[in-house]
């Protein structure tokens, strides 16, 4: 039972990441039916932005506010840079063209990395001693606790962009009928861009968190996350928010149950496997409803 | 008030619209009748700016809307509710109303619009926090018109609003449709149920293949014979 709670808590706050990341993926394919593989190096942009702000701006708590302040704030802007370069000049072209783009940006920013900072993993000093917190027999470090509370906060934050504001009621218009919230006067270049906006400043707060978790980062270090982070948003059922919370969650905790029960060695092979169950049985995701797709 | 001079509107190689040219004029209710295709909704599009024009003039309160983008045009008091009805799914009735009053800023204004609607709409007050997919298709075209009206439109575009409704619910829609005019919104009506539309039109033209063929004022359209036997079905 020990074991069983400890793995929870663990698969709960790795998850928490992946739900960040999984966010963003879920909401530019819910606006522009995009599949943005670049997201995961938004994350590691995030990372380092994090690593570089630690290491030569400031540490401690306030250092981590600032951290994740200026991450959030470089990758949103980096999100809208790649969308108005790389995305927006294909809004008319086929799906399969701004797919393999959003590869091709994935390389570059990993490979710009490469070539700026080095292929090595880095050491990222710590901005406070991560201490040790006991519960009985459970044990919690304090970056596990300021992970999930800070998922928990910028969740509610979205949720509440999402439901309560002009921006957010226009994102979701435009995400079901482009034409239609055109004739509203809605400006649609903007609101894609700010949905950008949103889901890459949720994956620069993930890099910053996962650099307090793992205390490495390193310019490929976006491309599994990012991937589990994909499935994630499928598994919950692409294009719906709640769903790609609910998905990041379960695969952390799915992820994390599967190395601690049965091998380290077969986690990814269980999440992807998942996601091939998940693509068979139920295609539009757990929280998904099926409906055809007009042509 | 609208003026429309010459109008061509290309997709790809077909030829929607080879220079129609018409005029609203304002308190009126105008109606564009004619078959499948004739380039009725073509003609509301190319208005509404969103789909480009390839050549010719569109003239709204002496202001050529050349190039201007949908966003400036509704700014400018056009509104248009587009075939289908078009609502947003997944939002609620009164989101959908707020969508309809995106440009607007002084909220004073956009609250006693609101209550206008409700009150031509009651149906939409009492669902207003339902979600929108679940409406009815008669209350869908009524949350559509509702929230057209939103903006506060000078000109109102209608596009087919009687499509797919029972004929109590086209008669109902068809008050409200002279409602709106009383009240001193114009109306440019795009119909396939010419009866209905002439009965209520100040004015009409006749669309055929992307051209005018015939208008005239609605009472001579409808008893005219070409008319009758082409569309009212003799």
């Amino acid at each position: 039972m020990v074991q069983f709670i400890q793995q929870l808590v663990n698969g709960l706050s790795i998850g928490s990441v992946f739900a960040l990341v999984a966010l963003g993926y879920t909401m530019v394919y819910g606006i522009i039916k995009l599949i943005n593989f670049a997201h995961g190096d938004i994350y590691m942009l995030g990372a380092f932005i994090g690593y570089f702000s630690f290491k030569y701006i400031a540490g401690g708590y306030g250092g981590f506010i600032l951290a994740l302040v200026l991450a959030m704030g470089g990758c949103a802007l980096i999100g809208m840079l790649i969308e108005k370069v790389a995305y927006k000049p294909l809004r008319n072209a086929s799906r399969i063209t701004a797919l393999i783009t959003a590869m091709g940006v994935s390389y570059f920013l990993e490979y710009v990395m490469v070539y700026f900072f080095g292929a090595e993993r880095r050491t990222l000093t710590a901005p406070f001693e991560n201490t040790v917190f006991h519960i009985g027999e459970i044990t919690f470090t304090l970056s596990t606790m300021i992970i999930v509370v800070t998922t928990i906060i910028l969740m509610l934050l979205l949720t509440y962009i999402v439901n309560c504001t002009k921006m957010g009621k226009a994102m979701r218009a435009v995400s079901t009928d482009p034409d239609a919230a055109r004739l509203m006067g809605i400006n649609v270049d903007h609101t894609i861009s700010f949905t950008f906006a949103l889901g890459s400043a949720l994956a620069g707060a993930a890099g910053v968190l996962i650099g307090l978790h793992y205390n490495i980062v390193e310019p490929l270090m976006g491309m599994i996350p990012g991937l589990k982070a994909f499935i994630a948003a499928v598994f919950g059922g692409i294009g719906i928010i709640p769903g790609a919370m609910f998905g990041g969650l379960s695969i952390g905790v799915i992820q994390t149950f599967a190395s601690g029960y049965i091998s380290s060695l077969w986690q990814d092979a269980i999440v992807y496997g998942l996601l091939i169950i998940i693509l068979v049985v139920k295609p539009a995701g757990l929280l998904g409803k099926n409906k055809k797709e007009k042509v | 008030m609208l003026k429309i001079d010459n109008l061509e509107l290309n997709y790809g190689v077909i030829r929607a619209l080879k220079g129609i040219t018409m005029e609203v004029n304002e308190g009126e209710i105008v109606t564009l009748i004619g078959a499948n295709g004739a380039g009725k909704s073509s003609t509301l599009k190319a208005i509404s700016g969103i789909e480009k024009i390839k050549s010719g003039s569109i003239t709204f309160m002496e202001e050529n809307l050349h190039r201007k983008s949908a966003q400036d045009i509704v700014k400018r008091g056009i509104s248009h509710v587009p075939e289908g009805r078009r609502i947003f799914p997944g939002l609620t009735v009164l989101e959908n109303l707020e969508m309809g009053a995106y440009l607007r800023k002084d909220k004073e204004g956009i609250r006693q619009d609101l209550k206008m609607v409700y009150e031509r709409f009651p149906i939409l007050e009492a669902r207003s926090k339902q979600d929108a997919a679940t409406l009815s298709g008669g209350e869908q075209q009524m949350l559509a018109m509702g929230r057209a009206l939103m903006s506060r439109p000078k000109l109102l575009l209608l596009d087919e609003p009687s499509m797919g409704l029972a004929p109590i619910l086209v008669r109902e829609i068809f008050s409200i449709i002279k409602d709106i005019k009383k009240q001193g919104t114009t109306v440019l009506l795009v119909e396939q149920n010419a009866r209905m539309a002439l009965s209520i039109a100040d004015r009409a033209y006749v669309m055929e293949t992307g051209s005018i063929v015939l208008s005239g004022s609605g009472e001579e359209l409808a008893s005219s014979k070409d008319i009758q036997k082409a569309y009212l079905g003799g």
